[in-house]
This record gives structure tokens, C-alpha cells and sequence, in this order.
């Protein structure tokens, strides 16, 4: 991937400035391409990553496969469009293997995932199997570490 | 019962070799809290899995034994490889490399092979702490050749051919640079090896950061013409591979000087850890694209360390190798020495004064980027904190522009 779009990802609040530094170029060639990224809808938009580990009052956060009948020339899409409408809701994938959709959905405690589940998704016509999976512990979003990283271990040298 | 005099039983060569200067102040920072080290001189990477799966490995087939002195005969064959493919060398395996306990025991047999009582070594500065001592446990003397920021830090024909005396014996070449992080470009090499083809000095090559360059690929003093036979080229695995902790590396040159070395070696290490010469088998074979990797990584932060010097009004030459910048804080009135202090005080966080590495590196710090990014941009923004407090004037100006 380009180093510009690593650099992003890693830290979205990087400035132009110190982004053209660290890249050994000009802050309009960074302005530039994080435009054209922009544009061509590659660059979707700048998020914070939460830790709702941390985060109080607490979160719970659920992967909920389903297994769904695809409508004739529709395919998956419709089924899928109904379900990312949702807003808690953070996310949709079509799968390969075992089951179709995979749904990751936050809300505020187990029961209001186990009745989106039941009242939201199980009643939808083309779904024929919902099987719920509770997050229990973050350890990496997002190519970020989310537990308080360990010590650095080196020793100071002059090597 | 006569008690112990450690004082006459110890040898007065170790007596007088100096402590080093930085501990006391690493004790101190050891000590606070909430203190963040740029003083680190080894990678924050971890050697790449495919490594140390082949050092499980081999303790899983109990490779457990001692290896040949000089080495693995197939890791010997493999730095010859790699010699010839990423810097042009050409040694043989049989008799022209030795693999030792990382490239400090190599310079370590290096100087001691070469040196008899009274010998001079010439020594670039600023520079890695080992050599000077090294030399005078050998019976030699450490000549000190200053090197200057104006120069980037290079060694000039000149000051090498001033200091050049009936007793030169050796000259250590320690580029890419610790902790100036200066490289010699083949013109400056041609300009040396110019002066020591008309001597008979030999050349200790220190190209341990040779796979750490950022504008352009190392170029060795051994691949000019005539240099190879006055050339001991130390290289390792430590900083291209992140195995540091492995301490592994390698000396290669012509068999008359490796093989007397060899003894020394023999008898005083008898071989390189056998688990960490089958790793580096591996690392050889497979790992260009790992090395590469790390370069850009620590490219991206050298450019930022050097922009954020710059910004904050300090003038900052731009190092081209290793994982080291080493900003001039002259501007700030302050001693290399009076600098670390205060900034370890004021704001908790610990660089190595200029002075650690020679009296030529005084008014300068070293700054190591073996670290994250997050982790060094809070230091920074501390470090401006710290320099903003010491000239309230000039400091509006500057933080203006940097925000």
C-alpha cells in the first residue's frame, strides 16, 4: 500500500506538513494526493478508533453470522442493503464458507443485541440462520494494540 | 590472614579505562517517572518470525552442539553470498570470514591481531565507545581524529593523512555512523583509500549499519581498487535483522590477517552460538524484503525527527544512515552535558549527550529513532516545550510557525 494511506491509517491527524516531512515531498503533493484519494473514493473518511473496553457506561459488541436464501437477481445485495440500515450496525460482509453475512453490531448491553437479533434480523423473509458471537476482550483494532503495551524492555547503549 | 589489595592485583590497563560517562545519568532517569528514552541504540523490531523459527528449529533437532571455529561451513558460504550480492565483495568461505559473538567480538580479535605495544589506531570522532578502550587493553594508542559537522561528519583525506605517523598501524572506518549517522559516499572513500594505498595501514571497516542508508546503498572500502587486501570489513545481524540479542556477526578480509584472528577467537570464544548461526542462516537466505521494510520505516522517522529539530529552530544535519540524528543544540547556549540534564528534568526525556561519543560530539545530542512514531512525537513535543522555556522570545516566533 502507499506509504501516504499507511501513514493515515496509522494516524489520521498527522498534518499535511509533517506528513510531506516524513515522506520526503511537498505538502501540496500531500494535499494533492489525499484529494485525488478523496475523490475517487478510496480515502471513505477520517474516524477515531474507540475503545469501548474503557468506555463507560459499558458496550457490548456482537459478530452475528447469517445465513441467507439469495433473491433471484438480486443476489445478496438487497438482504444486505435492509440490514446495514440499522445504526448500530458498524458493519457488513459478504463471506466466503460456512455462512453469508457476517454483521458486526454495538449497542449498549447484551439484550438490546439479543432483540436487534431477534426483532431486527431473524424476522427479515430471506434469512434463515442467525448465530450471535459476543466480543469478550479487544486486543487489536484496526492494526492498533488496544491493551496498555508492555514495557519497552532495551536497555539504554551506546552500541 | 593477609587481606585482599584489589588495588595492586588489578591491572592498571583496566583500571584506567573510564566508566562510561552516560551511566550516572541513565540511573538518574531510570529512577523518575513518566521519563521517555530516546537513548536506545538497538532496533524496536523484532527479528523477523522466519528467523527465529529456524533458530527453534534447530534447537528442536538438538543442534545443540559447538560449531567449526571460524562457523557454520553453510552460514560461512551464505555471508560470502550475500557479501558479493549486496555490496560487491568477494571473500572466500574456506579462510577469509570468521562468525563471532556479534560484530563487537570481531573488532574486538580485529584490533588485536594488528596491534603491539606502542601501535597507533586512528579513530574518527564521534564515534561507538568500544574502540579506544579496545585498543589500549591491546598495548596501542587511540588516536582521536575530530570529524565536523561542516563536513557532515566525513572523514577528509586530509585530517586522516595528518594524522598519520610511523606507528599507524590501523585505521577504524566506522560508517555508516553511530551516532552521527554520517555515510561516506564512494567519492569521500575514493579521496581515503587514495591516501592509505601509498601506507601500510590496514583498514577495520565498521559497516554494521551498512544495510541502514537512506540516500543510496552503502558502498564498502573493500569493493575500491586495492582496498580489499588492506580491508577487514565487520558487518552483523544485529541491526539489518533486528538481532541484537542473538549477538551474532561476522569479520571478513584477506585469510593472513583472518586467519590469526581465527586463534584469537579459538581460544577465546572457541565459536559463535550455534542456535543463532543456524537463524542467520535463514536471515541470509530470505529476508532482503524484511530488511527493506525496516529501512522505510525508520526513513519515515529520521525525516520526521530532522523536520521536527529543524522546526523547533535547531540546526540539524541530515543523517543518511543508521537510526540516529544528531542535532546541534549550540543555539541554546547550553553544554551537551547541561542540556541532557536539564531536559531529563524539565520534561523527562533522556538523550545521550553529544560527549558520550568523543569531546568532538560536544554540542550535540544523539536522538535514536529505533522507536514508534506515537512515541516520538510526544517526545518532541516535550523537547519544543523544553526549548520554547529556555528562550521565551525567540520561541514565539518559532511555535507561531510550527502551529
Amino acid at each position: 500500500m502507499d506509504k501516504l494511506l499507511k501513514l493515515l491509517q496509522e494516524n489520521a491527524r498527522f498534518s499535511n506538513e509533517r506528513l510531506a516531512a516524513m515522506l520526503g515531498t511537498t505538502e501540496q503533493d500531500v494535499a494533492e494526493r489525499i484529494e485525488k484519494y478523496e475523490k475517487e473514493g478510496i480515502i471513505k473518511g477520517y474516524q477515531v478508533l474507540v475503545n469501548y473496553d474503557k468506555l463507560r457506561p459499558e458496550h457490548v459488541t456482537a459478530i452475528i453470522e447469517l445465513k441467507v436464501t439469495p433473491k433471484r437477481n438480486l443476489g445478496f445485495e438487497e438482504i444486505a442493503r435492509t440490514i446495514m440500515m440499522y445504526d448500530e450496525v458498524e458493519s457488513v460482509y459478504l463471506m466466503s464458507g460456512g455462512y453469508d453475512l457476517s454483521v458486526r453490531v454495538t449497542a449498549k448491553d447484551f439484550k438490546d443485541v439479543a432483540m436487534f437479533v431477534s426483532h431486527r434480523l431473524a424476522i427479515l423473509d430471506s434469512v434463515l440462520s442467525t448465530a450471535t458471537h459476543f466480543i469478550l476482550s479487544r486486543y487489536k483494532e484496526n492494526g492498533v494494540i488496544m491493551y496498555d503495551e508492555p514495557e519497552d524492555e532495551r536497555g539504554v547503549t551506546l552500541l | 590472614m593477609t587481606p585482599v589489595d584489589y588495588d595492586s592485583i588489578l591491572s592498571k590497563k583496566a583500571k584506567d579505562i573510564k566508566p562510561s560517562g552516560i551511566r550516572r545519568y541513565f540511573d538518574v532517569a531510570n529512577e523518575m517517572e513518566g521519563v521517555i528514552s530516546l537513548g536506545i541504540g538497538e532496533p524496536d523490531f523484532k527479528t523477523p518470525w522466519v528467523i527465529r523459527k529456524a533458530g527453534m528449529d534447530s534447537l528442536a533437532q538438538g543442534k545443540t552442539q559447538y560449531s567449526a571455529n571460524s562457523g557454520l561451513a553453510d552460514l560461512r558460504v551464505e555471508i560470502t553470498n550475500y557479501m558479493a550480492r549486496r555490496f560487491g565483495l568477494v571473500y572466500h568461505p574456506q579462510d577469509e570470514v570468521v562468525v563471532t559473538v556479534g560484530g563487537s567480538e570481531a573488532i574486538d580479535i580485529c584490533i588485536r591481531t594488528v596491534l603491539d605495544n606502542g601501535d597507533e589506531v586512528l579513530i574518527p570522532e564521534p564515534c561507538f565507545v568500544c574502540y579506544a578502550p579496545i585498543v589500549t587493553l591491546s598495548g596501542g594508542k587511540a588516536v582521536a581524529i575530530p570529524t565536523k559537522a561542516e563536513n557532515k561528519f566525513r572523514l577528509t583525506a586530509q585530517e586522516l593523512r595528518e594524522k598519520i605517523t610511523d606507528r599507524t598501524k590501523l585505521l577504524i572506518l566506522p560508517y555508516p555512523n553511530n551516532p552521527t549517522g554520517a555515510v561516506m559516499r564512494r567519492e569521500d572513500l575514493e579521496e581515503i583509500a587514495a591516501v592509505l594505498r601509498e601506507h601500510n595501514i590496514l583498514v577495520l571497516s565498521d559497516e554494521i549499519y551498512a544495510e541502514l542508508t537512506y540516500n543510496g546503498r552503502h558502498v564498502s572500502i573493500a569493493s575500491l581498487p586495492g582496498m580489499r587486501e588492506r580491508c577487514v570489513v565487520i558487518n552483523g545481524f544485529s541491526k539489518a535483522y533486528a538481532m541484537t540479542g542473538w549477538r551474532l556477526g561476522f569479520a571478513a578480509g584477506p585469510a593472513p590477517i583472518i586467519q590469526q584472528m581465527l586463534k584469537i577467537h579459538q581460544y577465546a570464544i572457541m565459536c559463535a552460538p550455534t542456535t543463532s548461526q543456524y537463524a542467520a542462516i535463514q536471515a541470509l537466505k530470505n529476508c532482503d524484503d524484511d530488511i527493506q521494510m525496516m529501512v522505510d520505516e525508520y526513513n519515515i522517522r529520521r525525516r520526521f525527527l530532522v523536520d521536527g529539530f529543524r522546526r523547533m529552530g535547531l540546526s540539524c544535519f541530515e543523517p543518511e544512515g543508521a537510526f540516529y540524528v544528531f542535532p546541534s543544540i549550540k543555539s541554546t547556549g547550553l553544554s551537551s552535558d547541561e542540556f541532557c540534564e536539564q531536559l531529563l528534568h524539565a520534561q523527562r526525556v533522556a538523550v545521550i549527550p553529544g560527549t558520550a561519543f568523543g569531546a568532538s560530539g560536544e554540542g550535540h545530542v544523539r536522538v535514536s529513532y529505533a522507536y514508534s512514531l506515537k512515541h516520538l512525537d510526544e517526545a518532541l513535543k516535550r523537547i519544543q516545550r523544553f526549548i520554547e522555556s529556555l528562550t521565551p522570545v525567540k520561541a514565539g516566533k518559532t511555535a507561531s510557525h510550527v502551529l
